[in-house]
């Protein structure tokens, strides 16, 4: 299963969304496009408001993407996760690790105010 | 890493890239590039790697395993660039067929690896499934990298541990329960603030490793419902957390909703002790299905008569072969990999007595897997905790091979408490023992008071509130004409049988039950609540369970409102073990201890009855030193009264300044029946007696 994958910046910080099903097969290319985004000291937003299904390989991408960012003195908030996933993310514990936003514009004040 | 030679594949089989495996670790382990995948089987001819798309009933590819990759007794192999998502794995083993000898090779089986560390195929609970899939529980594989941040296992000492006995589907599925995913770990992880708030610091879940609900289900001769193996006490895989106990199972997600379950309780002090069930397998005797272990290697994992039929130590009709090398170790690599992987605090071992018996049956003095375990380095911080006995009349309690390490299930707790609580005569020098962490079986050989897990009710038999509200089992809906279950309940039913509107019945029963809770609590040794307990959960009767899928199992937590004052004072009874050292002694006073002592009471003070007529005792327990020399630490004073009728028990002297403060006293009725620790009621300076009512208990604190 294809995903797209856009980038863009607002108010100087990374914006990647994402639409489609991140599995198995899609999560390697979303680790390999997005992990170069991360930089020192800085914020990335995933809007994930276009992802309709998320295996357990795409939410380790999550955490490995949070991961690097915290080694880089970064932040990660993610944005517009739909309920089912969001309710995944919390029963297997991956959610708390995140800042969770409802839209972009919410993640951007949260990272902001951070 | 694809710098690494080994990163390469060297053979191919219809198109799928494979090389040479390692022999070690068992089981399918993710390698840069591919899976490797290791099985063992003493008597196969040949092994071939079975491979499935999730859920598919034919399978994708089978590759038989190259003889060259065969290491000994061993077929490992890697296959490169699998989707570890979307494939289930399983076997076929080519072996002789003689069941005389013990070979029941069959290579039309598709075999479960022993090793699976997830399995599909019961992913929802009570999901009818596809009773012509060649291959029902299906091998998964998992990632390893759960982010565990800086937990670990919790190491509480077992002398200050309150175990809570569970059912992780029981606790939550009721409607009652209110949580989002009602009977899975995610429903029991959303209840952790209700453990927190009655104080218990551990909980022991019954089986949690994948079983088959569906093993011997049938309808229900009565109401038609299907009763199931509901309890789960037989394994299909014992590396596997059941699936269909996990609220993502259908997403493949159990083993990271369980770990993180596991973590939420130790954020919150809670320990996890599983009951694990090593005595047999899911395999039945030879009428049973061929899932795994009879098609690997019937003769090594089973326990065979000179005929080649299952001995059938476990009621079950197998017993797994425990100390068989091989078996032994894959028990301990399991209990490893779930101490290590899952950072689970400790084991319950279910009908453990077979865990010593030699590959005939014959009990063994010095059994090697017992001892093994005891002796591990990684599970040296683990609690090892056996049910001292089996279904083929082997009974260790007070006798099992301890090591230093283990302790029991104290059965004789349970049973002389129940039988002093309903009245029984000659009951006072037994119940003195167990009070006292049951020196009379663990004191002789120093293994202490924490040998004794102490009981009075757990999921085998009565709830607590049935103990007194039932004289007989009542299991019809069991399908068995009531014949399944044990005899021996020591109840009594408080003068009705099951529900009734007497209002005096109802209030005895209430205080029987805050009787039981006092003893459990005050006793040394370490206590276990059975699940509901703490609110009058009942099974109407029904000792025996194991099958139901309703309300006679699932926890109503109405119950919490209708009794909230047993929870109360099941609550205020455990934050007083808390409060008090004296309660959680690590060895036996006047055996090993020195500096605190048991001073045994009656109806007169220093002057205990203990003639067989007698049905009360009192007794204090104090350090040596208390009120001397500067010492302030308080004194403990409990009088049981099992007579009918209330009697006045004299005090005994405290230290000068020091003063009796009630804690509890269970003949009043709640809020009056027990104050909060450290918000005693004074008693008059100058009363130097106490009425205890009939079947009741009272509780003093001495102190300045």
């Amino acid at each position: 299963m294809a995903i797209q994958v856009e980038v863009s910046t607002r108010n100087g910080i990374t914006v990647v969304t994402v639409a489609g099903e991140i599995d198995g097969g899609s999560a390697p290319g979303l680790q390999s496009q997005v992990l170069p985004l991360l930089q020192q000291n800085g914020a990335l937003v995933l809007d994930l408001a276009g992802v309709t299904y998320m295996s357990s390989a795409g939410l380790r991408v999550l955490l490995l993407l949070y991961r690097q960012a915290v080694a880089r003195n970064g932040r990660v908030a993610l944005a517009g996760v739909a309920e089912t996933i969001k309710d995944t993310m919390a029963v297997t514990g991956f959610l708390k690790f995140f800042a969770v936003a409802g839209t972009v514009d919410q993640a951007l004040t949260t990272l902001q105010q951070a | 890493m694809d710098t690494r030679i080994d990163f390469y594949p060297t053979h191919q089989h219809q198109g799928y890239k494979l090389r040479p495996g390692r022999p070690v670790p068992f089981g399918a382990t993710l390698v840069p590039g591919g899976v490797n995948f290791a099985i063992c089987s003493r008597y196969a001819t040949s092994c071939t790697l079975v491979l499935f798309e999730k859920g598919a009933s034919t399978p994708l590819v089978e590759i038989p395993i190259p003889e060259v990759f065969r290491i000994g007794n061993t077929w490992c192999m890697v296959v490169f660039d699998l989707d570890y998502e979307r494939i289930e794995y399983g076997y076929r083993m080519e072996g002789p067929w003689d069941p005389r000898v013990g070979h029941r090779f069959d290579s039309s089986k598709i075999l479960l690896d022993p090793y699976a560390k997830a399995i599909g195929g019961r992913d929802v609970w009570g999901e009818p499934p596809d009773w012509n899939d060649p291959y029902p529980h299906r091998a998964r594989l998992i990632f390893e990298d759960f982010d565990w941040e800086d937990d670990r296992p919790l190491e509480t000492p077992l002398a200050d541990l309150v175990i809570y006995e569970l059912h992780a589907r029981s606790f939550t599925r009721h409607s009652s329960a209110e949580v989002k995913h009602p009977g899975t770990y995610a429903g029991l992880m959303a209840k952790i603030p209700y453990l927190k708030e009655l104080g218990v610091n551990c909980v022991e879940l019954m089986p949690i490793f994948e079983f088959d609900e569906f093993e011997n289900s049938r309808p229900n001769p009565v109401t038609g419902e299907t009763m199931y193996n509901y309890w789960g006490y037989s394994t299909v895989g014992f590396f596997a957390p059941k699936a269909g106990y996990a609220a993502t199972g259908p997403l493949g997600m159990q083993v990271d909703e369980f770990k993180n379950l596991v973590k939420e309780l130790h954020r919150n002090g809670i320990e996890i002790i599983l009951d694990v069930v090593f005595n047999h397998t899911a395999e039945g005797n030879e009428q049973g299905p061929t899932l795994s272990f009879r098609g690997i290697d019937n003769q090594t994992y089973y326990m065979l008569t000179p005929e080649g039929y299952y001995f059938n130590f476990s009621g079950c009709g197998n017993t797994l072969n425990c100390n068989n090398p091989i078996v032994r170790m894959m028990v301990l690599d399991c209990l490893r990999y779930w101490a290590a992987e899952y950072h689970i605090d400790g084991f319950r071992f279910d009908l453990a007595a077979i865990l010593g018996r030699d590959p005939w049956g014959a009990p063994m003095p010095n059994p090697p897997l017992l001892e093994s375990l005891a002796f591990d380095p990684i599970l040296a911080k683990c609690k090892l905790i056996a049910e001292a006995w089996d279904a083929g009349g082997l009974y260790q309690v007070g006798s099992f091979p301890a090591y230093g390490r283990w302790a029991e299930w104290n059965g004789k707790y349970r049973d002389d408490i129940r039988r002093f609580l309903k009245g029984d005569e000659g009951m006072i020098p037994a119940l003195a023992q167990r009070l006292q962490g049951s020196p009379d079986l663990y004191g002789w050989n120093r293994r202490g008071p924490t040998a004794s897990i102490n009981f009075i009710t757990c999921h085998d038999g009565f709830t607590l509130y049935d103990l007194f509200a039932y004289n007989y089992k009542h299991n019809e809906a069991n399908g068995e004409q009531n014949r399944d279950g044990g005899d021996d309940n020591h109840s009594w039913n408080c003068g009705a049988e099951g529900e009734t509107d007497n209002s005096e019945v109802h209030a005895l029963r209430q205080r029987m039950i805050k009787n039981a809770l006092a003893i459990l609590l005050m006793s040394h040794g370490v206590p276990m609540i059975l699940m509901g307990d703490e609110v009058g959960r009942t099974q109407r009767g029904n000792n025996n369970t194991y099958c139901h899928d309703n309300d006679l199992n699932w926890f109503d937590w109405s119950l919490l409102e209708r009794n909230t004052g047993l929870f109360h004072f099941a609550r205020q009874m455990i934050a007083f073990r808390k409060t008090h050292p004296l309660l959680r002694a690590r060895e036996h006073l006047g055996i090993s201890a020195v500096q605190a002592d048991f001073i045994w009471h009656g109806v007169h003070a220093w002057n205990a009855d203990w003639s067989p007529g007698s049905r009360t005792v009192a007794f204090m327990l104090r350090e040596r030193q208390a009120g001397q020399g500067g010492n302030t630490n308080p004194v403990l004073y409990m009088a049981l009264n099992a007579y009918w009728d209330a009697l006045p028990f004299q005090l005994p002297e405290l230290p000068i300044n020091y003063r009796w403060h009630l804690f509890a006293n269970t003949a009043l009725s709640s809020p009056h029946d027990i104050y909060e620790p450290g918000h005693e009621i004074p008693l008059e300076p100058y009363q130097d007696s106490f009425l205890v009512g009939g079947r009741a208990v009272v509780i003093l604190v001495g102190r300045p």
